[in-house]
């Protein structure tokens, strides 16, 4: 405890603030259902275009492998999967409510009490080759916190990785997901115009939310990695980790 | 209980009361002010609320984007229709000469008109995107009479809220409220494409409604009825089955 940065929070205060906590676990919630209900609602066209207008009678820019749940769909396969369209569109588009407001007042909380400078923006000093790649290697060895600041807070590749999906993925879901709404388009037709037309925001928004996905598995494995009990800990009630789980 | 506590539970309790005091009062306005759907119950209700009062509030007069011509699909694609029943065959052995549209319900004199009488209305065309909820869409060029013209012209009663339109199939009717009703791109389609509309596009007659999905552009429309209520007239594809019970709004 030697070096302790003076931007630490004291050992006895949260790992993570009760904002953060909050917001991260509607998120959670919020991205689930929308994951569930987007998949229900890829199947019933599994097939993907490019440019304002694509169908069945066009040619797809690419296709997934899998059964549709209309008949009216050309796959390798011979059954039709049951129609969910109902209840997962409706759900859909509730949890994106609940996401896009979650996140109005995540940034505008975030920037007040300064979450975004204090925990996620790395300093110019961390920015550079060798921080990522001394991080890059230190995970490829799987090797522990060194020290106490070290352990929390978050390491350079954390922090851009975080500011990403906070800033570019999020964000350009709900911009390409909006862009597919025609009483919207009528209202603001550059939303999807700048895209390129329906067919190519619909196409990002499937690949936007791939990585989103990535995103999600590489940062459950990194919690079951580092402590699961401790991690799920430290994002429900904010307490500390246990102290052997440190060294 | 300790004094601090004793201070944070009122606090607690005024900023609760003023919370659902205040939902109470948004409900209230937006009752009011029409920016409640009629499928505004249940736990998808609020979802739903948001977005019909939000586009509402947004876009109530705004028009569905246009195509140049260049941009009409070469081969649009038609959805599979439910098997044309008796009444239909009939009338299309005869040219459809007979097709009768009737307006009924709140307007001052209820109507009967033939193909002849929609066509001798002003006429409107449009190259729209038919857009449907499964993910796929065409363009194509849109022929026909403004839905607002026909209604206009049997007196639309100051009550009216919404429009409740009919396929010859018995179980095929969806409803729109008066903002799409009245809106000029809503369309009585009877031609597409520079021809007759086509049977398996709708024809001889489909309610084109082009700023929601395509499962609102109901076909072989027959009846329209003018209404202050959705009741039993809120969802539409197939209301007997779960799986099909999509939202009554689809401009999404």
């Amino acid at each position: 405890m030697a070096h302790v940065a003076p931007s630490l929070r004291n050992q006895g205060s949260p790992r993570h603030s009760r904002l953060v906590r909050v917001t991260h676990w509607i998120t959670v919630i919020s991205f689930i259902a929308l994951l569930v209900t987007g998949v229900e609602i890829l199947i019933s066209h599994p097939r993907f275009y490019w440019g304002e207008v694509g169908n069945s009678r066009t040619p797809p820019l690419f296709k997934i492998p899998i059964p549709s749940s209309r008949a009216t769909v050309p796959t390798d396969y011979r059954y039709v999967l049951p129609d969910q369209n109902g209840w997962s569109r409706y759900l859909h588009f509730e949890a994106a409510w609940a996401l896009v407001l979650t996140g109005v007042f995540y940034l505008i909380a975030g920037l007040s009490t300064r979450h975004f400078r204090k925990d996620l923006f790395p300093s110019s000093k961390a920015m550079t080759w060798r921080a990522f790649r001394s991080v890059i290697a230190k995970h490829l060895r799987l090797a522990p916190p060194q020290n106490e600041a070290e352990s929390r807070s978050y390491n350079v590749l954390q922090r851009v990785t975080y500011l990403l999906v906070i800033f570019f993925l999020f964000p350009l879901v709900i911009w390409t997901g909006l862009a597919m709404s025609p009483a919207f388009n009528a209202a603001m037709p550059w939303v999807v115009n700048s895209l390129g037309g329906r067919q190519s925001a619909r196409t990002l928004h499937f690949f936007v939310s791939v990585s989103l996905v990535l995103f999600l598995l590489v940062h459950v494995a990194m919690v079951l990695l580092s402590g699961f009990a401790s991690r799920m800990r430290e994002m429900i009630t904010g307490g500390p980790a246990l102290p052997e789980e440190r060294t | 209980m300790s004094k601090v506590s004793r201070r944070k539970f009122v606090t607690a309790g005024l900023a609760a009361t003023a919370g659902v005091s205040g939902l109470a009062v948004a409900a209230n306005l937006a009752k009011r002010y029409g920016l409640v759907p009629p499928d505004s119950g249940g736990i998808y209700g609020p979802g739903e609320t948001l977005t019909y009062a939000a586009q509402r509030l947004l876009a109530r007069h705004s028009l569905a984007r246009e195509f140049p011509r260049s941009m009409i699909s070469e081969v649009p694609f038609a959805n599979s229709i439910p098997p044309l029943n008796d009444a239909f065959k009939r009338l299309q052995a005869r040219g459809f000469a007979d097709w009768r549209l009737s307006i009924d319900g709140m307007v001052a004199q209820p109507a009967s008109l033939s193909l002849a009488d929609l066509k001798a209305f002003p006429v409107r065309s449009q190259i729209t995107e038919v857009v449907c909820e499964e993910g796929w869409s065409y363009v194509a060029e849109w022929i026909g009479t403004p839905l607002v013209d026909a209604l206009k012209a049997c007196g639309i009663l100051p009550n009216a809220r919404y429009v409740v339109y009919a396929s010859i199939d018995p179980d095929w009717w969806e409803s729109i409220d008066m903002a799409d009703a009245k809106h000029p791109q809503t369309l009585l389609a009877w031609a597409m494409n520079d021809g007759d509309l086509p049977v398996a596009f709708g024809g001889p007659l489909r309610l084109r409604v082009p700023r929601q999905l395509c499962y609102k552009s109901v076909k072989f429309v027959t009846r329209l009825m003018v209404t202050d209520s959705a009741n039993g007239f809120v969802s539409a594809i197939d209301p007997k089955s779960p799986n099909f019970g999509y939202a009554w709004y689809a401009g999404i």
